[in-house]
């Protein structure tokens, strides 16, 4: 079988079994909902700060919701034993794990966009953010998938690795979030916002090309 | 590996022999303590004494004589770290895990103690403790970086998979260090610009500025030190049953 298509085998099988658990593929929509309802209740109704405040609560949520769907990219693999199985196939184990990671962002961070009106109208963000807003999230929410795996990897052998992934992880993900709520942020009070999209997409374009390495790496860690 | 001459990689490969290093590591060390404590005496007298008092922070400036190499050392130690992860990567040596994992903490203490006389310097002359200036979030993110890296190590039971994830990990953090700084950047910056740095004229007197060199200099011997010592430590750890240390156990005792 050619590489490429392991690649598409690997991100059919993927998708197929996200499908076959349709409830588990709706949580991370749920959590981001949640956790963006959270902050009017915590910091108070008033409209002006709800709009100040909404990019950066949108994508802190966003954020924390990318995190905590990181956990099932690798774990059921580990567990019943396919990914030894990677391992040991001839194909090179960057390129799989590239389609394992796309698999995964097109069932957790792709469905974030469906639901990213609705939390701007929560939040009273403008209308005129809302293109930027979609933008940021296509742009970045791979980012996230993409940053997160190398954490993964590094964890999935640990029966208790839910908080020193995000220890790990967290700290990778301030660019991403710098840029894209500096994005959002200055698309609703009517800026141009060419430098952070234009940034957002090399940061996407480097780590497509240089994260499958130090994943597989840690992955063979991980399984030995 | 022809293109490394034959006596360079002779002395790597008997250095890197556990008991070949810890030998090594011994005879060194009280000479490193002694240049450390002349460089420290010579530096403190500078800064706090020769120097003149800056004309308008007052005396309280004197405290780059610890900010700025702790500072620099926090970044230093962790690009070595970098290159150290590189080299257990590549050629599986041994004590470049050991080295590796034995300056992350020493790295952390730089972090922290540079956030720390930060934030004491930044109450007198900002009128704050903390704020989220480029610089500051930076230093701050560095520091969580290296407790990653410490708490990954230590939540592997397997120290050779641990130092391989470690490795990686810190690779992966050098890469994104610069990221992370320019980004936060362009953020935001209130942190006076860079004094010593602009090579052609330093905007600092140079009865100011050699003292500060001097701390800089004795800061890297204390690491030197301190991770000859964690990593002499580490390898009594590691090679609990081996023969040498046992052997050497013997002779101590």
């Amino acid at each position: 079988m050619p590489i490429i298509q392991a690649f598409w085998a690997i991100i059919r099988r993927d998708l197929l079994l996200a499908f076959r658990r349709r409830a588990e593929m709706a949580n991370p929509l749920f959590f981001f909902v949640l956790v963006v309802t959270l902050f009017p209740l915590a910091v108070g109704a008033q409209p002006n700060l709800l709009r100040a405040m909404a990019p950066g609560v949108i994508w802190v949520s966003a954020l924390l919701a990318a995190l905590l769907s990181l956990d099932s990219l690798f774990r059921s693999d580990f567990d019943d034993g396919s990914l030894e199985q990677m391992l040991l196939s001839p194909h090179a184990l960057s390129v799989l794990v590239l389609g394992k990671i796309i698999a995964h962002w097109l069932v957790t961070g792709l469905p974030l966009l469906l639901v990213a009106p609705l939390l701007a109208v929560f939040l009273g963000l403008p209308e005129q953010a809302m293109g930027t807003l979609w933008l940021t999230l296509i742009l970045a929410t791979p980012l996230l998938s993409l940053i997160g795996a190398i954490g993964v990897a590094l964890t999935v052998g640990l029966r208790r690795g839910g908080m020193l992934l995000s220890l790990l992880v967290l700290p990778l993900y301030v660019p991403v979030l710098i840029f894209a709520s500096g994005a959002v942020d200055r698309a609703a009070s009517g800026l141009p916002v060419d430098a952070q999209l234009n940034i957002l997409t090399a940061m996407l374009l480097s780590a497509l090309v240089l994260v499958p390495l130090p994943t597989a790496a840690a992955l063979k860690m991980s399984v030995n | 590996m022809s293109w490394i001459p034959a006596p360079v990689s002779r002395f790597f490969h008997r250095t890197s022999s556990p008991p070949h290093f810890y030998a090594l590591a011994d005879r060194f060390i009280p000479w490193l303590t002694v240049i450390f404590l002349l460089l420290l005496g010579a530096g403190l007298y500078g800064g706090l004494y020769l120097a003149p008092t800056d004309y308008q922070q007052g005396d309280s400036y004197r405290i780059i004589y610890i900010h700025v190499p702790a500072a620099w050392m926090s970044l230093f130690i962790y690009v070595m770290m970098a290159v150290m992860g590189g080299i257990a990567l590549i050629w599986r040596m041994k004590l470049a895990e050991v080295m590796l994992i034995s300056s992350a903490p020493i790295g952390a203490g730089f972090t922290f103690v540079a956030l720390v006389t930060g934030s004491l310097w930044g109450k007198p002359m900002w009128g704050t403790w903390w704020v989220w200036d480029a610089r500051l979030t930076s230093e701050l993110i560095l520091l969580f970086l290296y407790l990653g890296v410490i708490s990954l190590y230590g939540a592997i039971e397997e120290k050779r998979a641990a130092a391989r994830a470690v490795s990686i990990l810190a690779l992966v953090g050098v890469v994104n260090i610069p990221i992370i700084h320019y980004s936060v950047q362009w953020w935001n910056t209130l942190h006076q610009g860079p004094t010593v740095s602009k090579m052609d004229k330093p905007s600092i007197h140079v009865s100011m500025l050699v003292p500060l060199l001097l701390m800089a200099v004795a800061f890297k011997f204390y690491y030197l030190i301190a991770v000859l010592q964690a990593a002499k430590l580490e390898l009594l750890k590691r090679e609990t049953s081996s023969q040498w240390v046992k052997a050497l156990l013997e002779k101590q005792a």
